[in-house]
């Protein structure tokens, strides 16, 4: 089975650290919108009549478009796809677009899990991100959209920034896990190229990402987490009661995927292909019935590596057995080079699966970079 | 012999002497449209890529002049850069004329003013040209009258070119032929030939470019170079067109090619005099020398496994570039290599670089120093190549570095902080000569160790590109120096050892450490990074374990992103060395001198 992304570009206003392909001018809404229709409708072989297991709305904040528009998103895909039931239909949404009316719009679309970009219950640490909702919105938005019967929740959180302290995130943590919610992720902060929190740190009014810091609340993420009942399945994902992302599992997982609109991934198995990130010339391009995209095929070793650096970051691990399909030259080459990170105790193996340990999770990237062929 | 015009160019780098060639190659129809690649005489590609040429050139063409007579031409290329002013005196001898070509936004720039007077020296016939005289920067008046000043000229022997437009090249051919002199020579005389480079030809051996100044010789003549002393058959003697054309014989005058069937260039020596070996000429032509190198580093395989491979293509190259010498050397740090002499630092680069684009070579460069004189107290006399040489300090009485003196070209503005340069480089100022209002010469006298590493790319910065530089060795002089010793964790990196006067060597270590913290990357555990005299540490960085490492989001949209960073660092370090247990990046060894 497969899943949809689809990509709604557009904000009220620009995070700090956010270097997703977004506009803050909802001028070309309405064109976009069609665009996307559009592209649904051509690229309805892409995933070989796969039935669709998730549907996922990312962006951008795509809880910036109405009950209406959404609606016209999934007839739309239900016109092409075979969508089974039980499917997951994820909103991202953010705080401040999280009215009552605007819950009890959505829960009459096919939406079925909202996915709440909380990032702080801190004002000051909102602030610094740049976010558009306040502290007392992000409590009570989570309270609204239980009481409206969204019952699968999941929550974003951002630790590592310099209004957070480690008392602060502990307390943030703790709002979540007192609340019934199932699901939650958390990133660290990461100052990414070309977004105003890079310029801010290269002109000196931000200080860079704290390493020590970042490594104690990502470390205190895992005891606090766990001791909540949360697993870690991936290294940013935790979830209660085996409630996993299922749209976002199944990246990791290799799976098929179509992403619909600007700047959006598609993966069929064997090569990934990403549509032109810029509003004006996506729209041009399927006004004249053409998609702009770039496409790489991916050879052994790309696929290798791509197996490697996702997989290591789950609880499902790398499949010894997975590779030597691939390649067993590259079963060789894998199995030789995690030895040393076993006798560092950063990796474990469990009948061929290996996996990273608690404080392998910690340099996940620089080990898989060191498995990489 | 009365229609044959031998001519060079004196030209800076980038004041356009590569397209005013084409322009007189064109014009004169040696060179077809089809054939004609822009700077056509630059046939090595790191050459076009730089803009500068390396290895000079002949080419001849035909003329024909107003009076109805047609006029053969000889131009023979130069290389312009300070590494290369051995080559450029030879290709100066075997001409009569020069033609001086000054950029008319830049003015004269030091290179150009040295060899200009290399080319009075030899009584050649200065003909003044002021090129890109259409640039909206054109500064005519103040340029001419630099040159006016420099070639002891007046300002209608000036002649205005544009090698973009084409502008003046009439002016120029015609000039050629009425202002430079026929050569003179008898062609009855016993052979005197000067040879001013060669070339490395894969399939025919070394092909030697002379210039015949007495005699003539045959295809099939018993030849004998004066220097080396051996003796060869002219297999083949020939013209150099756009192609070689062979021809049966050559006669005082003109400027041509010899096959001999050589394939070690080491046996032509630029400068060298060709004669027969029956009726041989009474004496060698004037100025010659033996090419010595001037600057050494290391040359390492990554892989200690591609030391054969390096060893073949060092002397593949050296086939075709006689001036780059080396020998085996080992380093506990980076294993078997090659010390290599050079010229100077961009003969450095461009092996560096004919390495890795002709071989596929990728190699570390190790810092690069002169050398120098020890003297023990026991009286012996040593050659140090490498600082590993230099004898422990209880043996040594002392030590003598070469040093040089510097010409540098710049506004009056920049006197300043070009001075302050100097002086940190240990040099002296010995003149100062105004050229004209807004230009300055100063003369210094500095140890060429000061020179060989960073010197050139901070003048630069520091005058913002208005300093020309050029120098000439001049005498060893003792001096105070010191072996500074590199640590990683407590093992000595000889790769990374130094020889530096005593009186800098604290900063200098300070600013090595600081550099290395920079350069290597972060491992699983603590570095340490020390510089030590002897058994005294004298500076200390350490870089921390890495801590954390990880994406936080990896989705869809990320993976190829993210995979692609990966990639990336992973093939960074396959481009590292393991010293001890810590990892060294290749360009580590050469870029932790670039201080500032």
């Amino acid at each position: 089975m497969a899943g949809i992304y689809i990509h709604i570009p557009f904000c009220k206003q620009a995070c700090h650290y956010c270097n997703f392909h977004f506009s803050t001018s909802l001028k070309q809404k309405e064109p976009l919108l069609q665009a996307l229709l559009t592209e649904i409708e051509q690229q309805k072989g892409y995933l070989e009549g796969e039935e669709l297991e998730s549907i996922y709305l990312g962006g951008g904040t795509p809880s910036l478009l109405s009950a209406k528009e959404l609606d016209l998103l999934f007839q739309q895909i239900q016109r092409f796809h075979k969508v089974v039931d039980g499917a997951e239909i994820t909103l991202e949404a953010n705080p401040d677009d999280l009215s009552r009316e605007k819950l009890q719009a959505l829960r009459k679309t096919p939406i079925n899990r909202l996915s709440i970009g909380i990032q702080s219950f801190l004002e000051e640490d909102l602030r610094f991100m740049n976010r558009a909702h306040s502290a007392m919105e992000a409590e009570a938005c989570i309270d609204l959209a239980l009481e409206e019967g969204f019952t699968a929740l999941t929550v974003d959180l951002i630790y590592g920034t310099p209004t957070l302290s480690h008392a602060q995130w502990e307390q943030n943590l703790q709002k979540v896990f007192e609340k019934p919610i199932q699901h939650l992720s958390c990133y660290c902060l990461t100052v990414e190229p070309q977004t105003a929190l890079d310029h801010f740190v290269k002109t000196g009014k931000a200080q860079p990402v704290d390493e020590e810091q970042a490594a104690h609340q990502f470390e205190r993420l895992i005891e606090a987490s766990k001791a909540a009942g949360f697993e870690q399945y991936e290294i940013s994902n935790f979830a209660r009661d085996g409630y996993y992302a299922v749209h976002n599992s199944n990246y990791w997982k290799g799976k098929k995927y179509l992403g619909i609109g600007p700047s959006a991934h598609s993966f069929n198995g064997k090569s990934r292909q990403w549509n032109i990130a810029n509003n004006s010339k996506y729209i041009q391009a399927l006004s004249a019935g053409e998609l702009s995209f770039e496409l790489e095929q991916l050879t052994v070793d790309q696929r290798y590596n791509e197996y490697v650096m996702t997989g290591l970051r789950t609880i499902w691990g790398c499949e010894i057995s997975k590779i030597y399909e691939l390649s067993p030259k590259h079963a060789l080459h894998f199995k030789h080079k995690v030895q040393t990170f076993m006798q560092a105790k950063n990796m474990e193996e469990i009948d061929g699966n290996y996996r990273l340990t608690e404080a392998g999770r910690l340099l996940a990237d620089h080990i898989a970079m060191e498995l990489f062929v | 012999m009365k229609n044959i015009r031998n001519f060079c160019v004196i030209a800076h780098i980038d004041h356009g002497k590569s397209t005013l060639s084409d322009r007189l190659l064109e014009y004169t129809n040696t060179i077809s449209e089809r054939e004609m690649q822009a700077q056509a005489l630059d046939d090595m590609e790191i050459e076009r890529e730089r803009g500068i040429t390396i290895k000079s050139h002949a080419i001849q063409m035909y003329y024909k002049h107003t009076d109805g007579e047609t006029y053969t031409f000889n131009l023979i290329d130069t290389p312009g850069h300070v590494d290369f002013s051995y080559e450029v005196s030879r290709s100066i001898a075997a001409c009569e004329g020069a033609l001086l070509l000054v950029d008319a936004s830049q003015g004269i720039q030091a290179q150009t003013i040295s060899n200009l007077y290399l080319a009075i020296e030899h009584d050649l016939e200065i003909i003044p040209i002021l090129n890109k005289v259409d640039m909206e920067s054109a500064m005519i008046d103040e340029v001419s009258e630099q040159i006016m000043d420099l070639a002891m000229c007046d300002l209608e022997d000036i002649i205005h070119a544009s090698g973009k437009t084409g502008l003046g090249v009439t002016d120029i051919l015609s000039a050629v032929v009425e202002r430079i002199p026929a050569p003179k020579g008898d062609v009855k005389a016993p052979l005197q030939a000067l040879i001013f480079d060669s070339v490395f030809n894969p399939f025919r051996g070394v092909i030697a470019y002379f210039r015949i100044m007495n005699g003539t010789v045959r295809k099939g003549d018993l030849v004998r170079f004066v220097n080396t002393g051996k003796e060869y058959n002219a297999d083949e003697i020939g013209i150099l067109q756009l192609n070689q054309v062979p021809k049966k014989e050559l006669s005082a005058g003109n400027v041509g090619y010899i096959i001999t069937g050589i394939k070690n260039s080491k046996e032509i020596k630029v400068g060298d005099t060709i004669t027969h070996s029956k009726n041989p000429c009474e004496e060698a032509i004037k100025g010659f020398e033996d090419v010595k190198p001037m600057v050494f580093a290391g040359i390492f395989p990554i892989d200690n496994d591609d030391f054969e491979d390096l060893r073949d293509s060092l002397e593949k190259l050296q086939l075709n570039d006689a001036s780059l010498v080396f020998e085996p050397e080992t380093s506990a740090a980076l294993g078997f290599g090659f010390r290599c002499g050079f010229l100077g630092m961009l003969h450095l680069e461009i092996i560096q670089e004919r390495l890795d684009r002709e071989f596929g070579q990728n190699v570390i460069t190790t810092v690069p120093n002169v050398s120098y004189f020890a003297y023990t107290k026991k009286g012996k006399e040593l050659e140090i190549r490498t600082p590993s040489e230099l004898p422990e300090a209880t043996l040594l009485d002392r030590v003598e570095e070469p040093y040089i003196v510097a010409q540098i070209i710049t506004k009056p503005e920049y006197i300043g902080s070009i001075m302050t340069l100097a002086m940190e480089k240990r040099g002296m100022m010995k003149k100062q000569d105004y050229l004209t209002q807004d230009r300055v010469e100063l003369t210094f006298d500095l140890p060429l160790a000061e020179i060989v590493f960073d010197f050139y790319d901070r003048l630069k910065s520091i005058s913002r590109g208005y300093a020309s530089f050029d120098y000439q060795p001049t005498e060893y002089r003792q001096s105070d120096l010191v072996k500074l010793d590199i640590k990683l964790n407590g093992d000595p990196v000889d790769a990374l050892s130094a020889l530096v006067h005593r009186e800098k060597a604290e900063a200098f270590g300070r600013k090595i450490c600081k550099r290395l913290k920079e350069l290597l990357p972060r491992q699983q555990f603590m570095i340490a990074i020390q510089a030590a005299i002897g058994a005294k540490i004298i500076a200390r960085e350490t870089i921390s374990a890495l801590r954390k490492d990880v994406t936080a989001k990896c989705y869809g949209g990320d993976i190829t992103r993210k995979r692609k960073l990966l990639e990336k660092q992973k093939k960074g370090k396959k481009k590292m060395r393991q010293i001890g247990n810590v990892e060294v990046p290749q360009k580590a060894f050469l870029e932790v001198l670039k201080l500032d």
